[in-house]
């Protein structure tokens, strides 16, 4: 897995059962869902309080950035059954 | 003009040294007949008919630039330093190499052709003896413009028209590259590419070759990707080989390239669409999907000057 932000590697690392990525080249941290309630979860073990309210969930893994004018995220045609469309890849090919 | 192409494969067949009455297995034929080119192979060499009106010390100075011990990684080296004339054409020779596999363009070379392009954009244009002519990018752009406002009226041409009207001069061809000159392919796709018997790739066709934005040769990928046609997963490995490479078009740091990106994939967005235009009204055909998704794509631009373009998605 390549980190969103900088494209270094990510590393797996365990934490008392939470699977954790960090970054190798910037050292940012990135949670699947529910990892960061789990992770609250065990603070409040140690520290004997009760979990507060659970934040919303980790927001989704960002995209590239794109431009403003590019298509709206989630029409890659390239998606579809792993099959380009026959103009695409001509295109490819073209002056 | 018709007997080009049997002079151009006498000549490739000369080079080759085979005699003229060569009925030899290796393979030989028409690689390229187009009005800008014509391209023909003999066994192990490539005999090129460039453009009719292509100006000799221009192009003399792109052969030279390609025959540079610098750029031995980076382009394919011609077989001799000068053009030769033929049927008032100026002809090339070279060595074959294997062109990427259009029949499988899933296993295109991302990360190879960003490498190649890194090491072209860091070589200083001041290396070459002849001074380089500027890159022909924004030129090409111009003329796809050009030939759609030349064909029939087309109700996809005034989006088209309306994202090249806020493009910078520059980009239009109408003016200088304002920035820094680097050493740029002009032309950049995945035909320009081809691999070498020792196995490593290298750029081919330096008709477009010289100093300009390097930018531009990063932009067709650039603007297939924003266009939703190139996978992210695609762009991505590009990009980040490029910038692996030291490449200097974009931001080395990780940091959004698209400022840098931005007006370059417009011009190859709206020069992609504007061809489409023309060959479409030639053929008296529609637009297909993807010809259609550039076009709104160029709806898009408009509505967003370059100078006002806010990058999304971090």
């Amino acid at each position: 897995m390549q980190c969103p932000k900088c494209h270094a590697p990510m590393h797996t690392y365990n934490r008392n059962g939470v699977q954790i990525e960090q970054c190798s080249g910037c050292r940012g941290i990135f949670l699947d869902y529910g990892e960061l309630e789990a992770l609250t979860r065990l603070e409040s073990q140690w520290s004997g309080h009760q979990p507060p309210q659970a934040p919303p969930a980790a927001p989704a893994y960002p995209a590239a950035p794109a431009p403003a004018w590019g298509a709206p995220h989630g029409s890659h045609h390239g998606h579809h059954g792993h099959k380009r469309h026959k103009s695409f890849g001509h295109m490819l090919f073209s002056s | 003009m018709t007997a080009l192409l049997p002079a151009l494969t006498a000549q490739a067949r000369l080079r080759a040294r085979h005699s003229d009455d060569c009925a030899c297995s290796d393979p030989h034929g028409v690689l390229a007949d187009r009005p800008d080119a014509t391209v023909v192979r003999h066994a192990q060499v490539v005999a090129k008919a460039h453009a009719p009106g292509t100006p000799e010390p221009t192009l003399t100075a792109r052969l030279a630039a390609a025959a540079h011990p610098d750029l031995a990684d980076t382009l394919l080296a011609p077989l001799s330093p000068r053009p030769d004339r033929l049927h008032d054409r100026l002809v090339t020779l070279w060595p074959h190499g294997t062109p990427v596999d259009r029949d499988d363009p899933d296993a295109a070379p991302w990360e190879a052709v960003a490498a190649l392009l890194a090491r072209l954009h860091r070589t200083p244009p001041t290396r070459f003896q002849a001074a380089l002519p500027p890159m022909r990018g924004p030129e090409k752009a111009a003329r796809a413009v050009a030939r759609m406002r030349a064909a029939a009226p087309h109700p996809a041409a005034s989006p088209v028209e309306r994202a090249w009207a806020v493009l910078p001069p520059w980009a239009r061809d109408e003016a200088p590259y304002p920035g820094p000159a680097h050493l740029c392919h002009g032309d950049l796709h995945l035909g320009q590419l081809v691999r070498a018997p020792e196995g490593r790739w290298l750029l081919i066709d330096i008709d477009d070759l010289g100093t300009g934005n390097p930018a531009w040769d990063l932009a067709r990928p650039a603007a297939w990707y924003a266009c939703g046609l190139l996978l992210p997963e695609e762009w991505t490995s590009f990009l980040n080989a490029y910038r692996a490479a030291g490449g200097p078009a974009v931001p080395a740091d990780g940091a959004d390239p698209w400022p840098a990106l931005d007006v370059p994939a417009r011009a190859l967005t709206v020069q992609t669409a504007a061809l489409a235009i023309a060959k479409a009204v030639a053929g008296e055909r529609a637009l297909d999907e993807v010809e259609e998704t550039l076009v709104d794509a160029c709806r898009r631009m408009a509505a967003v000057p370059p100078d006002l373009a806010p990058t999304c998605a971090k």
